[in-house]
């Protein structure tokens, strides 16, 4: 059985399965609940400056799919409402029950040097292996100056985390918003402050869904609704992105990520750590089906690495970074062409349709005397575009097939076709 | 010796209560996730193996979308008895059998009962909710057509007809509409009184009305009919039934199977069927099935259905067949009726053996006798020539041309009574909507 161990920032977790600060991590008896089900670690629900804020009624909203599934939530919940006094004696209780876990506490505050400090201070001396600053929360605490507001300008980014690192001997973690144009600008702040690592995503701004009877966006307050943090497994592709991003810059190396962003299963979390990340945050998985999906995280990477022959964590982690590259490294002269495995098709006609309407005309329909319906490739006029292979029904029945034309390796810059390349 | 149905039945109860339906309805999250089983197959094969093309992959794309309505919409609107459809088709060789699932690893699409979901769900909006008709009607042609036959024919034909402005008046033999959705499907399949409500349901389009009792022959009649109105539509179905031919069918225990049908459809007390102890029904079709399978859930000790060939030659589909095995009928095939044994009372019927031989049927000679005390003819029914003189028939039924029309100028026919496809439900609704169509067409020349 492969080693999931994993060190982040410097901190040592039995696997890389931590919860993200968020309502699962609020209070003693959740977290207990959680590390009994087997997560490696959490980070608390963020604290701020007493008095505790006060909570809306009626916080979360949900992208459904057409049967019932859930493709993400978004909630405009604020941190915790409970007094800082009342969350530190329970995070020291459980640090000492329980040993081998990791705890982070999570912390926000206006942007001066004296709250941030002392609220660090605080919290550092309850015993937490490290401070997670949230920069990210998109919603409510924004509008006080609070959360995204600071996390969407580099230049605040570095300031707070500077000060957290001067106020306390733990490692920082800086929690980035997806809200911006370039993540690159929130991780280089945050290293330049001094940050071990970085936590990312936070929420995405949202407005989930629109109440045609309320005429008012979900979830509604009193008849009216405000945008959200959106989260779950429809945000993973813009979290995949963000931490390949961080991972293969030359700007942010050395510095640790704990991605977050619609981790749901095993899968999600190789492809993260694929992608450079050290440990992993979950919060929706746990929230849609409670905390025993760690079970399945745990035995199904294990197995998918024993499968493979990678013995750590570390022996596939940032395999896929390399292969992450900008469009103007990929090869022009690569050629793919779907093929159409006659034997395993079904009929339905939808590459055709797909083809026909949206895409290359690549795709003929034919209908034999005896009813018997055909869908054949042009090669001429397909450019590999992948949709139909997408979007087929049958798995492994329309194969993109790499045409071997001998050509060498040729990107745009060096295209003769590039205006600006004989330049 | 014959008895009621006692066993099963408590006093009192008719067939709308005490038979549940065949398939039991999706609620609505079921009917959503089936929906999302439908690959929304392009130019899909189920268009094309229903009767009256019905865009199926459409109509399943809106329920999962939440316009159950407008799935309806879709449904009716090329099929407005979508609802009889949706319960009494052979969904398993026609829309279902051409799912493309069929060619994968899975199970095909419930299109029967997504399709029963949306047109419940419309019909419930009209009926309960005092919703509108789905469909307007032109404006006044000015025309008036006459119909001859309240069943699925004729009042397919009367609703579009209806839809392109026309008056049509409707001349129904029997004292209630709806015809074999009425009186000839099982009651299993039509429950609650389903067939009633539907014909409701599609005479709010208007501008139809219909003269119960008036069945062809003396006061009504095709020539009177024909010069009262601008054009005529027969959809009679097939009144008369076929004889085994045999010495002695005429004893007492002897009924046709159709009989046997309409007396438990109708019947407000099902103790008051005549219901034998040994039953033995002849014939291989969805009839026979139907009398079978009912014979036995009212209480009928044996029965037995035997037909002259074998299970693939039945005209009953497989689903069917499987279906009278499992409520106990005792399927006999290979088996020739060639005797009636009793005195004026059946008392056993002797079979003879048969086979195949060069593609031709023979007997055997070998025979064996079942004893029985009611017998239920399903051997296949014929057109009641008598008053529709004048036009000319084809291998026993009314010739029409592609566009309906019969040997006589302006009367048009549809339905079991002309030879366009199977002898379904479905396939008489798409006659009668098609030779609307017809109609309306000639209309404007004549």
């Amino acid at each position: 059985m492969a080693d999931l161990r994993c060190t982040i920032a410097g901190i040592e977790s039995i696997n890389p399965f931590w919860l993200a600060s968020a309502p699962p991590t609020d209070k003693y008896s959740n977290v207990v609940r959680a590390f009994e089900a087997g997560w490696g670690g959490v980070v608390w629900k963020t604290l701020g400056e007493d008095p505790p804020v006060i909570n809306m009624s009626s916080r979360y909203g949900a992208h459904l799919g057409s049967n019932r599934s859930v493709i993400g939530i978004n909630n405009i919940e604020l941190i915790s409402d409970r007094p800082l006094d009342v969350n530190l004696r329970e995070i020291e209780q459980v640090r000492q029950e329980w040993p081998d876990r990791v705890i982070i506490g999570s912390m926000m505050a206006q942007i001066d040097e004296r709250a941030w400090k002392e609220l660090a201070i605080k919290i550092a001396a309850s015993g937490v292996h490290g401070i997670e600053l949230n920069l990210g929360c998109p919603h409510g605490m924004c509008e006080r100056g609070m959360g995204s507001s600071i996390g969407q300008v580099p230049e605040m980014i570095e300031q707070t985390t500077r000060w957290v690192c001067e106020a306390v001997d733990i490692p920082v973690f800086t929690k980035l918003t997806p809200n911006i144009t370039n993540i690159l600008w929130g991780a280089e702040a945050a290293k330049a402050g001094g940050a071990q690592a970085v936590s990312l995503i936070n929420t995405v701004n949202s407005v989930i869904s629109v109440d045609l009877d309320a005429m008012a966006p979900t979830p509604t307050v009193d008849g009216k609704g405000s945008h959200g943090g959106y989260c779950g497994s429809a945000v993973k592709p813009i979290a995949l992105h963000m931490v390949a991003e961080i991972a293969r810059s030359p700007e942010t190396q050395g510095i640790d990520i704990s991605a977050i962003g619609g981790i749901e299963n095993w899968r999600d979390a190789a492809e993260f750590i694929s992608l450079g990340a050290d440990a992993l945050q979950v919060c929706t998985a746990a929230m849609l089906y409670g905390f025993r999906i760690v079970d399945d995280m745990i035995a199904g990477l294990s197995n998918f690495m024993d499968e493979k022959g990678y013995k750590t964590i570390d022996d596939f982690r940032g395999l896929a970074v390399k292969n992450t590259v900008d469009w103007n490294e990929l090869n022009m002269n690569f050629d793919t062409k779907a093929f159409i495995d006659q034997e395993a098709c079904i009929e339905c006609g939808r590459c055709h349709i797909a083809c026909e309407d949206t895409s290359h005309q690549a795709i003929t329909f034919d209908v034999a005397k005896d009813g018997q319906r055909s869908f054949t490739v042009v090669d001429e006029d397909c450019v590999g575009c992948n949709l139909c292979a997408l979007i087929c029904p049958v798995p492994d029945c329309i194969e993109m097939r790499p045409v071997k034309n001998d050509l060498p390796y040729l990107t745009w810059p060096e295209h003769p076709k590039n205006p600006l390349g004989e330049m | 010796m014959t008895h009621h149905a006692s066993k099963a039945v408590c006093a009192n109860v008719s067939a709308a209560q005490f038979f549940d339906d065949l398939h039991m309805p999706l609620g609505g999250l079921m009917a959503v996730k089936e929906a999302d089983h439908c690959l929304y197959c392009y130019d899909a094969p189920c268009i094309q193996a229903c009767p009256t093309s019905i865009d199926i992959p459409t109509f399943i794309h809106q329920i999962r979308t939440g316009n159950v309505s407008g799935a309806a919409h879709t449904i009716l609107s090329e099929n407005i008895m979508g609802g009889t459809c949706a319960r009494a088709c052979p969904t398993e060789v026609l829309c279902e059998q051409a799912c493309v699932h069929n060619g994968g690893e899975n199970k095909a699409v419930e299109i029967g009962l997504l399709q029963r979901y949306a047109t419940d769900h419309l019909m419930d909006q009209i009926s309960i909710k005092d919703g509108p008709h789905p469909f307007m009607r032109a404006p006044d042609s000015g025309r008036h057509i006459a119909v001859i036959g309240a069943g699925p024919a004729g009042l397919s034909f009367a609703h579009r007809a209806s839809m392109l402005g026309h008056k049509v008046s409707v001349y129904e033999a029997k004292s209630k509409p709806g015809g074999l959705n009425e009186y000839g499907l099982a009651a299993y399949k039509m429950v609650r009184d389903f067939a009633a409500e539907e014909v409701t349901f599609l005479m709010g389009i208007g501008g139809i009305e219909i003269f119960y009792d008036k069945a062809l022959g003396s006061t009504v009649t095709l020539e009177n009919l024909r010069t009262k109105h601008d054009a005529v539509f027969v959809g009679v179905g097939l009144g008369d039934t076929n004889d085994l031919g045999l010495n002695g069918e005429d004893m007492a225990g002897i009924t046709d199977a159709i009989d046997f049908i309409e007396d438990i459809r109708q019947t407000s007390d099902l103790l008051a069927i005549k219901l034998g102890q040994d039953i033995i029904v002849i014939g291989g079709g969805n009839t026979a099935i139907d009398a079978a399978v009912q014979a036995k859930k009212l209480g009928g000790q044996n029965v037995t259905l035997a037909y002259r060939r074998g299970e693939e030659q039945m005209g009953a589909t497989a689903f069917e067949v499987d279906l009278a095995r499992q409520n106990g009928v005792m399927v006999h095939l290979w088996s020739k009726p060639v005797a009636v044994q009793g005195e004026g009372t059946v008392r056993a019927m002797t079979f003879e053996q048969t086979m195949l031989k060069g593609g031709k049927l023979i007997g055997t000679g070998e025979t064996y006798d079942i004893t029985c005390d009611m017998v239920l003819k399903a051997i296949g029914q014929k057109i009641e020539g008598a008053d529709l003189r004048g036009l000319v028939t084809e291998d026993g039924k009314l010739k029409v041309s592609e566009n309906y029309e019969t040997s006589l100028n302006g009367i048009f026919a549809g339905g079991d009574c002309v030879r366009s496809g199977e002898d379904l439900t479905v396939q008489a609704v798409q006659d009668g909507k098609q030779a609307a169509i017809a109609v309306d067409v000639w209309l404007q020349n004549n």
